[in-house]
């Protein structure tokens, strides 16, 4: 990393760095203000955690196709079957190191989760260069043709997972010590949950730390602004794209492990189902900014919760009313991407 | 007698059904400040477009320091030695002002007398220095555009329309900062409308009109002829005089 | 895709024989020998079925096919026409289908309970229609087919909340009008050896009203707001340039179409005598529809029939050839799997991404130049 020193003597007429802090309340906001509808205090923390876990999984799933999207121009339809082949990727491992998940150690079965999503990350990683060679390079610049030809390669990924592993449901199970909840006064946590928190945390900063903290940061952050001016800069923005286009699909298979792990049914149509919730939170975040993904992942899944909560009928299109309350308030998302 | 750094043969640029470039032929000598001027339209964007391979030129030949880059990607003509400085600017708004010239620096960090010395030329960026770049004011946002360019030593600049809507007393600094590019030895293409800008500044002009170069020689004989000036920039003249 | 292989030229000679055959056809001709022959093919034998083959299998076949018809026909104006791509197709499909089921079920097995049912499904098609094109057909294209996802996703989980009305999960059977029974007799004795019983009749309704629809899409690809429709495609702005209200050509495209799959909707629960989110609302039936106006080709209008009759054909027949490869490769590892007769949607999956990359005009586009060269 480059280090350049220079003393910042700050006169008067310093224009001031614009933060954009309306979004950013409106998490902890949304939070308090459910609090007195749903009255009882260990309820809303219940309720909270569940969200924000729910949150972070949709988070990982999705921040990858953001990343995508606002580097490339490309949106891939195909993302959700990186999120199922993750979770079914964890096969590989849960067969021979079954032992490990049910040994009452939590150094273990940390371990084996580690290692699922490693293999995960693999798996959807390498097949993802295959996606990016094969499917979506040859329809660079055209929206329409992309999301035709990424809904068929998920068409083709979804059967080919089935003729591999099988077209039935398969089970999973939670590695021991990461079933049950934390139970602190009548505060109930799920475990998973909390672990699924701290997984989605660790991937949100050290994607923030890579934006902002390094070169490869800086290079997808202006190739995000014009990729033009990038390659007229003398780097090679292709090579950029494939490795980004190979981040986003190990990034959707870590959330597919995640995701797996809390369902505990591996299905080929998992991805998919949960594409739906994909596309709202990057709708609703600003297509390609991996704050605003951040951001909407929890609004969406908080406000999922506490609406499933309070009325359990509306849960299911609360996320659409989301979508359609943020979009009237600014129409290119929360945190709308400088483009070209 | 020395090749020219740069060399145009006979370049054709079409731009899906249009036929832009229709034969531009030039050359730029090393060390020295070419203007390129010409109406709206004339094709000078396209030219200084094509040379940076961000369009293709569909036939002729542009040689580079003694290679052929006509077929080459934007990146290697780039690594070669030429930077480009757009009509748009197109700084990196979310990046810092550091950030820019972090990445505009491609071999490695910047040393400290070039930083000094590009800061020298653009005081203004000092202050901003670890700010958005898009909280800039025009002007600042082209010193910052050109600062990039000069990041690390290139061999050519290509600067399109650096004084395009800025204040008087910002064109003025604009064109200091040229004459101080131009001391330190710098090879430039700059395309311009405003004629005092260019012809405070120009060795060479080359005059481009429907896709051709028009006219070409030294700048101060085209100051000299009033004529010639009026032939070849009637329109322009009047707008700036 | 190739604006000129879709657009007739204007002084193709077809134009000029305006015989009746041309006018119901809208002057839009095959334009090629061998896709005038699979056509009429299609067409005769889904005319003749319940003459040419017995039992229900096949007349359940062709019956499926003609839905699908005007199924992918009306998601061809979105796609191919007008260049949106829509996952709310389904939607409209859906409310066709629960239109007829909850008109019959609630108000009794009559005529009136059809017209009923068709009218509110169509007037609520029309409403969803122009609602989600005026939110989201000024945003770019992936909006919108994110956006008409999510809605399309919602809709379906709102269709099997509203058990009380829609019957939830298990969808609704009904009780149809009796002359289309099958208890129900046209004549007392065989036609050509054939009873022409109330299932016959509702097969005959079927495969009309899908030439009737078929017939009235082609006229509107065909005319003056096809062109325009055709035009935005290819060039939005300078679309807007010429003075076009873009949106409101797009809002009016997707209206037509959405009541289309509305009817198409109507038509499945008519002769499933059932609707439910399976049948009419599933995603993987949004699917089936990409697959069909894909591989029969984009931007034709006849890719639909095609499109329709091969799907149809190879979801019923194929698996039976797969089951027979499957077992000749039985004992070679993985290989068995893959043409299992499970995966036949592996290789229409695969089939379909070829079509978007090698023939973009699908097999009609394929065989029209084949004719040309």
């Amino acid at each position: 990393m480059t280090d350049i020193a220079v003393e910042t003597s700050a006169p008067a007429e310093l224009p001031r760095t614009k933060t954009d802090w309306v979004p950013l309340a409106l998490v902890p906001a949304l939070a308090l203000l459910a609090l007195p509808f749903i009255g009882s205090p260990s309820a809303w923390v219940t309720l909270t955690v569940a969200g924000l876990a729910m949150g972070m999984m949709i988070f990982l799933m999705a921040s990858g196709l953001t990343l995508v999207f606002g580097l490339m121009d490309i949106i891939n339809f195909g993302h959700g079957v990186f999120i199922s082949l993750g979770a079914y990727a964890t096969l590989i491992v849960l067969g021979p190191l079954a032992g490990w998940g049910e040994a009452d150690s939590i150094g273990l079965n940390l371990a084996l989760l580690g290692l699922c999503i490693v293999t995960a990350m693999a798996v959807t990683g390498v097949v993802g260069a295959v996606f990016e060679r094969v499917i979506v390079r040859p329809v660079y610049g055209s929206h329409l043709k992309q999301i035709l030809v990424t809904m068929g390669g998920l068409i083709v990924a979804e059967q080919a997972i089935h003729a591999i592993w099988g077209a039935s449901p398969i089970p999973i199970r939670l590695p021991e010590t990461l079933r049950g909840a934390f139970v602190i006064g009548d505060i109930v946590m799920e475990r998973y949950r909390v672990v699924a928190v701290g997984v989605g945390l660790v991937v949100f900063i050290g994607m923030q730390l890579l934006l902002n903290r390094t070169r490869i940061g800086l290079l997808i952050r202006a190739g995000v602004e014009n990729p033009e001016m990038v390659e007229a800069l003398g780097y090679r923005i292709r090579r950029l794209f494939v490795s980004v286009f190979v981040a986003g699909s190990a990034l959707a298979g870590l959330g597919g492990v995640m995701w797996a792990f809390y369902r505990q049914t591996l299905t080929a149509g998992m991805g998919m189902e949960v594409m739906v919730l994909v596309f709202i939170v990057i709708i609703v975040g600003g297509l390609g900014s991996v704050g605003g993904c951040f951001v909407g992942s929890i609004l969406v899944a908080l406000v999922a919760n506490y609406v499933g909560f309070l009325a359990p009928k509306l849960a299911l299109i609360s996320n659409i009313l989301v979508m359609a309350l943020v979009l009237t308030w600014r129409p290119q998302g929360l945190f709308p991407v400088a483009r070209r | 007698m020395t090749e020219p750094l740069l060399q145009l043969t006979d370049v054709h640029t079409h731009i899906g059904p249009y036929h832009i470039l229709q034969g531009v032929t030039c050359d730029i000598p090393t060390g020295s400040l070419t203007m390129l001027l010409g109406r709206n339209g004339a094709g000078k964007t396209t030219t200084l477009r094509t040379i940076m391979g961000l369009w293709r030129a569909s036939s002729g030949k542009i040689r580079f320091d003694g290679r052929d880059i006509t077929t080459c990607s934007t990146p290697s003509i780039a690594q070669a030695g030429i930077a480009y400085v757009p009509e748009s600017m197109a700084i990196f708004t979310d990046l810092t002002v550091r950030e820019n010239i972090v990445l505009a620096a491609r071999s490695g960090p910047v040393d400290s007398a070039r930083l000094d010395w590009m800061l020298g030329l653009f005081p203004a960026l000092k202050r901003f220095w670890n700010l958005p770049a898009g909280n800039l004011s025009g002007g600042q946002k082209q010193m910052l555009a050109i600062a990039r360019a000069i990041a690390e030593p290139r061999r050519l600049l290509l600067v399109d329309e650096p004084t395009k809507g800025l204040a008087p007393v910002m064109v003025r600094s604009m064109i200091e900062a040229f004459r101080a590019l131009k001391a330190a030895g710098e090879t430039i293409l700059l395309v311009e409308q405003n004629f005092y800008a260019a012809s405070a500044l120009g060795d060479n002009v080359l005059v481009m009109d429907d896709g051709r170069i028009v006219h070409s020689g030294a700048m101060s004989d085209l100051v000299a002829d009033q004529v010639l000036q009026q032939r070849l920039l009637g329109l322009s003249l009047d707008a700036h005089q | 895709m190739t604006a000129t292989s879709v657009i007739p030229a204007p002084f193709d000679e077809s134009r000029s024989r305006a015989g009746f055959l041309s006018r119901a056809l809208s002057s839009d001709l095959p334009r090629s020998r061998a896709l005038s022959f699979i056509l009429i093919a299609i067409v005769l034998t889904l005319a003749l079925t319940p003459l040419l083959f017995s039992g229900s299998q096949p007349l359940s076949t062709a019956a499926k096919i003609c839905v699908f018809i005007v199924l992918v026909a009306s998601y061809d104006l979105l796609l191919g026409y007008s260049g949106i791509v829509s996952f709310a197709h389904t939607m409209f499909f859906g409310i066709g289908g629960y239109g007829i089921a909850i008109g019959l079920e609630k108000l009794g097995p009559d005529w009136s309970s059809v017209a009923i049912g068709l009218i509110a499904a169509l007037a609520l098609s029309a409403v969803l229609a122009i609602a989600i094109g005026l939110l989201s057909l000024r945003v770019r294209a992936i909006f919108f087919s994110m956006i008409t996802l999510a809605v399309a996703s919602a809709m379906a989980v709102l269709a099997s909340q509203m058990s009380g009305i829609t019957g939830g999960e298990d969808g609704l059977s009904f009780q149809l009008p009796y002359a289309l029974r099958p208890a129900f007799r046209v004549f007392s004795e065989p036609v050509f050896g054939v009873m022409i019983n109330g299932r016959i009749v509702a097969y005959y309704l079927v495969f009309f009203v899908t030439v009737g629809v078929f017939l009235l899409l082609l006229r509107i690809v065909n005319s003056p707001f096809g062109r325009v429709l055709q035009a935005i495609r290819e060039n939005e702005f300078r679309a807007e340039a010429l003075g076009y209200r873009v949106v409101a050509y797009r809002t009016a495209a997707s209206v037509i179409s959405a009541l289309a799959a509305t009817i198409a909707g109507g038509l499945l629960a008519l002769w499933l005598r059932y609707n439910g989110p399976d049948t009419t609302l599933s995603f993987a039936i949004m699917i089936d529809i990409l697959l069909m106006v894909v591989i029969g080709g984009m931007g034709t209008m006849y890719g639909a029939i095609i499109g329709a009759a091969l799907f149809v054909l190879a979801q019923s027949y194929l698996q039976v050839l797969m089951d027979a490869g499957s077992k000749a490769l039985a004992g070679i590892p993985l290989l068995p799997n893959l043409v299992h007769p499970d995966r036949w949607l592996l290789w229409l999956g695969a089939l379909f991404v070829i079509s978007v990359y090698a023939f973009p005009g699908g097999i009609v586009g394929r065989l029209r130049q084949g004719k040309q060269s």
